[in-house]
């Protein structure tokens, strides 16, 4: 494999740095997954990992969320190098650490409610009565205010999602991470939760890590971008920086943007069923043609 | 966090200090609910407040919702701009009746 792209000088090295990744190596058994991998997330920035699949960015998550153990090389949140901290050290990190994961990863058994003040019960010793209402504010903050009764069967993916992102983000966390946010969503849903990832910084200040393979997602929320190709950084820019990249690994990522921006689903499903095009409709007469041409 | 109580034109007036969160919001939440208990109008002055969380702003929420069942009131003075983006978030700010400072509480202007 060529040597690694680093295209830009944009990936910050601060002192304050709310994640910093040195020399992560991952392996599935003899397979290496991550290649030497390197990156810092500033405090209160916006930091997106993109990428196909394959690509790595869900490994790299599991690892930035202590889910796996690297091959080598460390992994430090909010200052503490989560690979060889002890278990005590752990503990009162994750009361700072947030992570909403894509499936929701609700408890099925337990309501709404019960679910976001989890991490209240097992991290805390307030009151109940202040959990509850801990609680109830975060619904109001992701705009489910009324579901806490419900049981997670009976939400819909976007409730699911932002009922996950309630939970994450219910002991105020410094550090938020999310996995997949878009995923599975509608435009106009997925839009809102990127909205709302937008004044979680803004009000709460909180430093945020997004996996995703959504680019106009990522556009929309990103200070920086990390684009992870065959598990090793292609680069780390802003979205600028990004848009304009001449590296064509990173204009096939856009690229398959603007194919699936122009699928007209009319001309498709005629072109899949062979029915003829409209009179006067270049466009699907030119897909007849193509694929009279084939 | 210290904290002070005083009684300033038959209001309580509460003052908070340092960070509230997620130790220290229960002494907070306690000796809001202690004033509120004596059935005058409360004022907590935040302005002295570097920090505060969910768990605090749940304990003034609570304590709102106490001094309203008792027919009393309680206003917020001095919330930093921090707390004010977070209480705006939540739409809080629609709740709370927040003065800029304690002069205008006591007037009753917002």
């Amino acid at each position: 494999m060529a040597a690694v792209a680093q295209e830009t000088p944009t990936q910050t090295r601060t002192d304050d740095a709310v994640v910093r990744i040195q020399g992560l190596q991952a392996h599935y058994g003899a397979r290496q997954v991550l290649h030497d991998i390197e990156l810092t997330v500033a405090p209160g920035e916006i930091m997106v990992i993109m990428g196909g699949s394959g690509s790595g960015k869900s490994t790299l998550l599991r690892h930035l969320v202590g889910l796996m153990r690297p091959t080598a090389g460390s992994v430090e949140l909010l200052g503490v190098d989560i690979t060889r901290a002890p278990a005590l050290e752990m503990q009162r990190l994750r009361r700072r650490i947030g992570v909403a994961f894509q499936g929701g990863a609700l408890f099925s058994s337990m309501n709404v409610l019960d679910n976001i003040m989890l991490p209240l019960r097992e991290h805390t010793q307030l009151d109940r009565q202040t959990m509850e209402i801990m609680a109830r504010l975060k619904l109001e903050v992701v705009n489910l205010a009324g579901a806490e009764d419900l049981m997670p069967a009976e939400l819909s993916g976007g409730m699911v999602k932002r009922a996950a992102v309630a939970r994450a983000i219910v002991m105020d966390p410094a550090l938020l991470f999310f996995d997949e946010p878009s995923a599975g969503l509608d435009p106009a849903v997925s839009s809102a939760l990127d909205d709302l990832i937008l004044k979680l910084r803004e009000a709460m200040n909180m430093s945020i890590v997004v996996v995703t393979h959504e680019l106009e997602s990522a556009f929309k929320i990103a200070d920086r971008i990390t684009v992870l190709d065959q598990g090793r950084i292609l680069t780390v820019d802003d979205v600028a920086g990004i848009r304009r990249s001449d590296n064509a690994r990173i204009q096939n990522l856009l690229n398959r943007r603007a194919e699936n921006a122009e699928v007209d689903a009319e001309t498709y499903l005629r072109r899949l069923t062979g029915e003829a095009a409209p009179a006067g409709d270049p466009q699907a007469a030119g897909t007849k043609q193509d694929a009279g041409a084939v | 966090m210290s904290e002070a109580v005083r009684e300033v034109n038959g209001n309580l007036v509460v003052s908070l200090t340092g960070e509230i969160d997620l130790d220290r919001a229960p002494e907070a939440r306690r000796l809001l609910l202690d004033c509120v208990k004596r059935s005058k109008d409360v004022l907590v002055d935040l302005s002295a407040v570097t920090y505060i969380d969910s768990s605090g702003i749940a304990s003034l929420v609570e304590a709102l919702q106490w001094a309203k069942q008792r027919g009393t009131d309680l206003c917020l003075v001095a919330v930093s701009p921090q707390a004010l983006r977070v209480f705006e978030l939540a739409r809080l700010d629609k709740v709370f009746a927040i003065h800029p400072d304690l002069d205008a509480a006591l007037a009753g202007e917002n």
